[in-house]
C-alpha cells in the first residue's frame, strides 16, 4: 500500500512519494476508509453466522460433513430437515417451542408490567427510602444472573418449586434493568404537570396512570418488553439448573440436549436437526425486532434533546 | 462418554459436590438398609405395583422400560433422558444435596461411580441380590461397580478398547495396520509424510482416553482404600505411554481437533483422521456420526505396549445405580436387575448397546454378527476377546469427575505447549492430591 506509515528501516533511505491529502471540506460528513473497513468487517463478523446457519440447514448429516460450511451440498435437504426437527422424538420440539412462548408471555410480560408499575412509581411519587432503592436497583444490574442460579435452586427446591415451570418463570419476573429503564424513561416522558392537572380534574390515581401515563410510556415499554423477551427466549442457565423434565425445556435447553447427543455412547447424531431447529428459533426473534422496530427506535431516542 | 468444557458447570458440578459432601456427614441413616431384601419382597412389590424415575440416556433402554412395563403392568417407569455428562452429574449432585427429586435409578458412568458411593449417595445392592450376580459380568465392569462385598451398582455396558482404523487410507499410503505403539507410531510419520493433511489420530488432551492408555500400558496411578488415597504417575507403564505419546506430540502428527465435536464426525469421514483408539461401544457412533465413511473402517486389536502382550483396558462405559435417597428401592433394583442382567440384556444388544455380560460376549450369535458398516467384518470377535484380557486392579480416584475437569489445566498443557507431558502429569496428580486433601481424604504421596 502506498499510504503505509510504517515502512522497513531499509526502504527508510529511499525518497517515497506521498499521496497528497485529501481536503475536508465543510459541510459534508468526512469519509474514514479506516472507519468503514471496521464497519464492513463488524458487518461481515456479525452476518456470517447467520447465513452459516441458513445454509447448513439445508442439509443432511452426511452433507454437513461432505461440504464446504459456507456453500450449499449436493443435497437440498431443508423441508425434510424441518420436517423431521418437528416430528424428531414424537415431536418434542413443538413443545418446547410452547413452553418458550409460555416462558416469555409470563416471564417476559409478567417482567414487563412489574418494571412499568415500579418504575413510574419511582419517577413521579415521593417517598421515603427512595434513594436506597435507586441503590438497590442499581447494585442488582450489576450482578450476573448466573451468580445467583445455585442459591435460587436452593431455594426453590426448598419450596418444592424446582422441575416446575415456575422454577423459571417466577425469577424471569425480576428484570432490574427493566426496572431503571423504566425509572429512567417516566421521569422523562411525563410531565408532572399532566398528572396534577389529571387530579386536578378528580381523575383517580389509577385511572390517571392508565389514562394519562401508561400512552406516553408505550415507547419505553416496547423498549422493555424487547429485552425482556429476548433475555428470557435466549434463557440458558436457570433453566438448566432448574429443570429436570424434557417435557418443560425451552427450545435453549432441548436443542443443547440434541446436540449432547453427538457426545453420548450409542447417541444418534443429528447435527442437522440442531442446526435447522437453532434456525427455526431464531426466526420468532428476528420477526419481533422487524414488527416492534418502530417504536423500539422512537423510544430509544425519547428524552435525550430538550424542548 | 463425552466432554462438555464449560467452566460455568465445572464451578457448579464443584459447589454441588461439596454440598453433596457436606449432606453425607450430616448422617444418613444408611445402616437402616443393610438387611437383606428377599426375591419375595421384590415380587411382592411388582405385583403391588408404583412409579419410579430413571435418569439415564443410554437410548436402548427406552425398550426395556416399555417391555417391563408390559410384563409388570402396573409399574410406571417415568424415563427420563435428555441429559447426559457434566449437566447429569450437576442434576443429579444438587437433587442429592437439595434432598429432593433424586431418582430411584440413575445412570451413573464408572469412573464417576467412587464420588457418589463414598458419600453414601448410592444404595448398596448386595443386600438385594446383587452380590449373586458377579459372575455374570467381565472383571473390569464388575470391579468398577463393586467394593469389596458392596455393590453400587449393575453393569449396564462396557467399552473394552480396540483399535479402529480406516482401510481404505491405509491401503493407499501401503500402511500396515500397527500391532504395538511402537508401530503406531511409524504408522503416524509415514502416514503424514504421505499427506500432510492426514494424522494418524486427534488428540488435545482428553482425561478418559489418557487413563485408559495408562490403565492399558499397566500403570496403576490411582489407590483407593476407603478414605485413604495415593495418587502417584511415576511408574514403569506411565513411562511406556509418556515416551511414544511425546514423540507424537512433538513431530505434530496429531490432529489438533478434539473429540467428538463436529470437526471430530467431519475429520473420521473424510480420512484426515485415520484410527481411533476407543471403546467398542464406537460402532454406534460411527453408523449415525459419519455415515459418508461406511465400508471405509475396521476394527482391530489394540495396539500393544510390549509385543505380544494381551493386555487391554476398558473406555467409558456405565451402569445403573439406585440412589440412597430413592423412593421405591424394591421396584428400582428390579428395573435395574431387568435391564442389566435380566431379559433386558438381549434387546438392548440387539440395539447395538456393547455388554458388559459374559454370557452375551461369548455367544455364537453375537460374535458372529456382521458389521456393515465394517464392511461385513465380524467385529465383535475383537471386542469380546479385548474384554477378557482388560486387568481387573484398575480404580478411578472417589473425585475422578474433579480430577478430570482439571486434567486440561495441567496435562492438557502438554498438547498445545512446551510442557512436557511427564511434566503435566506430575502437575495433574500435585493438584489432584491437593484438592483430596482439601475434601478430607488422606492422601499418601
Amino acid at each position: 500500500m502506498s499510504t503505509s506509515v510504517t515502512a522497513s528501516p531499509v526502504k527508510n533511505t529511499a525518497p517515497r512519494l506521498r499521496t497528497p491529502r485529501k481536503k475536508h471540506t465543510p459541510g459534508k460528513p468526512k469519509r474514514n476508509v479506516l472507519l468503514t473497513v471496521l464497519m464492513a468487517l463488524m458487518a461481515v463478523y456479525t452476518v456470517v453466522p447467520l447465513i452459516w446457519l441458513v445454509i447448513n440447514a439445508t442439509k443432511t448429516q452426511s452433507g454437513l460433513a461432505d461440504s464446504n460450511g459456507l456453500w450449499f451440498a449436493h443435497d437440498f435437504a431443508l423441508w425434510d430437515n424441518i420436517r423431521t426437527t418437528f416430528t424428531y422424538h414424537d415431536g418434542i420440539f413443538g413443545r418446547w417451542l410452547l413452553n418458550t412462548l409460555l416462558y416469555v408471555v409470563l416471564g417476559a410480560g409478567g417482567a414487563t408490567l412489574l418494571a412499568v408499575l415500579g418504575g413510574y412509581a419511582l419517577a413521579k411519587f415521593q417517598f421515603p427510602g427512595k434513594r436506597a432503592i435507586f441503590a438497590v436497583v442499581i447494585g442488582a444490574v450489576a450482578v450476573p444472573a448466573t451468580a445467583l442460579a445455585v442459591p435460587t435452586f436452593l431455594m426453590f427446591s426448598k419450596m418444592g418449586l424446582t422441575d416446575t415451570p415456575w422454577a423459571v418463570i417466577i425469577p424471569s419476573l425480576v428484570s432490574p434493568f427493566g426496572l431503571y429503564l423504566m425509572w429512567v424513561f417516566a421521569a422523562e416522558a411525563i410531565p408532572t404537570e399532566l398528572l396534577e392537572a389529571a387530579r386536578m380534574d378528580g381523575a383517580s390515581e389509577v385511572r390517571t396512570f392508565f389514562q394519562v401515563a401508561l400512552p406516553l410510556l408505550a415507547p419505553g415499554i416496547v423498549t422493555v418488553l424487547l429485552f425482556t423477551t429476548v433475555a428470557t427466549w435466549n434463557n440458558y442457565f436457570l433453566p438448566l439448573i432448574m429443570l429436570k423434565d424434557p417435557d418443560w425445556y425451552p427450545l435453549t435447553l432441548g436443542l443443547s440436549a440434541w446436540s449432547s447427543q453427538a457426545q453420548t455412547i450409542g447417541g444418534d447424531v443429528i447435527f442437522n436437526l440442531v442446526i435447522t431447529g437453532s434456525l427455526l428459533t431464531i426466526l420468532p426473534l428476528i420477526a419481533a425486532f422487524l414488527f416492534l422496530q418502530k417504536y423500539w427506535q422512537s423510544g430509544l431516542a425519547a428524552g435525550s434533546v430538550k424542548e | 462418554m463425552r466432554r462438555t468444557t464449560s467452566r460455568i458447570l465445572r464451578g457448579i458440578a464443584l459447589v454441588s459436590t461439596l454440598a453433596l459432601g457436606v449432606t453425607a456427614c450430616g448422617g444418613s441413616d444408611d445402616d437402616s438398609d443393610t438387611k437383606a431384601v428377599s426375591a419375595g419382597d421384590i415380587q411382592a412389590a411388582l405385583d403391588k405395583g408404583g412409579d419410579i424415575t430413571v435418569w439415564a440416556w443410554e437410548p436402548t433402554l427406552k425398550t426395556v422400560a416399555a417391555d417391563f412395563q408390559k410384563k409388570y403392568p402396573k409399574v410406571k417407569i417415568n424415563l427420563v433422558g435428555e441429559r447426559s455428562g457434566d449437566k447429569h452429574y450437576t442434576a443429579l449432585s444438587n437433587a442429592i444435596s437439595a434432598g429432593k427429586g433424586v431418582p430411584d435409578v440413575a445412570q451413573v458412568e464408572y469412573f464417576a461411580l467412587g464420588q457418589y458411593s463414598l458419600t453414601k449417595g448410592l444404595t448398596d445392592l448386595a443386600p438385594y441380590g446383587a452380590d449373586k450376580l458377579a459372575s455374570k459380568y467381565t472383571p473390569g465392569p464388575w470391579n468398577a461397580v463393586s467394593d469389596g462385598d458392596k455393590v453400587y451398582g449393575l453393569p449396564m455396558d462396557s467399552g473394552p478398547m480396540a483399535l479402529f482404523y480406516n482401510k481404505t487410507v491405509f491401503d493407499k499410503y501401503k500402511i500396515a495396520v500397527p500391532t504395538t505403539w511402537d508401530e503406531y507410531l511409524d504408522a503416524a510419520r509415514k502416514l503424514h509424510k504421505a499427506d500432510p493433511k492426514a494424522y494418524i489420530a486427534n488428540d488435545l488432551g482428553d482425561p478418559g482416553f489418557t487413563t485408559s492408555l495408562l490403565w492399558q500400558a499397566g500403570s496403576r496411578p490411582y489407590k483407593v482404600d476407603g478414605t485413604k488415597v495415593a495418587i502417584n504417575f511415576d511408574d514403569a507403564g506411565a513411562k511406556k505411554f509418556e515416551t511414544v505419546w511425546q514423540k507424537l506430540i512433538d513431530e505434530k502428527l496429531l490432529a489438533p481437533v478434539n473429540g467428538w465435536t463436529d470437526d471430530w464426525y467431519k475429520g473420521l469421514g473424510d480420512g484426515t483422521i485415520a484410527t481411533l483408539a476407543t471403546g467398542a461401544w464406537m460402532p454406534a457412533n460411527f453408523t449415525t456420526g459419519v455415515p459418508n465413511a461406511k465400508g471405509q473402517w475396521r476394527a482391530a486389536a489394540m495396539p500393544a505396549w510390549t509385543a505380544g502382550d494381551k493386555a487391554s483396558a476398558e473406555n467409558g462405559g456405565s451402569s445403573l445405580a439406585v440412589p440412597a435417597l430413592a423412593k421405591n428401592k424394591e421396584l428400582a433394583y428390579a428395573f435395574t436387575e431387568y435391564a442389566n442382567a435380566g431379559a433386558g440384556v438381549a434387546s438392548r444388544v440387539s440395539e447395538g448397546a456393547f455388554p458388559a455380560t459374559k454370557a452375551e460376549l461369548e455367544s455364537a450369535a453375537f460374535q458372529s454378527k456382521k458389521f456393515d458398516y465394517f464392511g461385513g467384518q465380524e467385529a465383535n470377535k475383537i471386542f469380546a476377546e479385548s474384554a477378557a484380557n482388560v486387568a481387573s486392579d484398575w480404580s478411578y480416584l472417589p473425585f475422578q469427575p474433579y480430577a478430570n475437569s482439571i486434567f486440561n489445566d495441567t496435562v492438557g498443557k502438554a498438547y498445545v505447549s512446551g510442557t512436557k507431558l511427564a511434566d503435566g502429569l506430575k502437575a495433574w496428580q500435585d493438584a489432584s492430591i491437593k484438592y483430596g486433601e482439601e475434601q478430607g481424604f488422606t492422601v499418601e504421596k
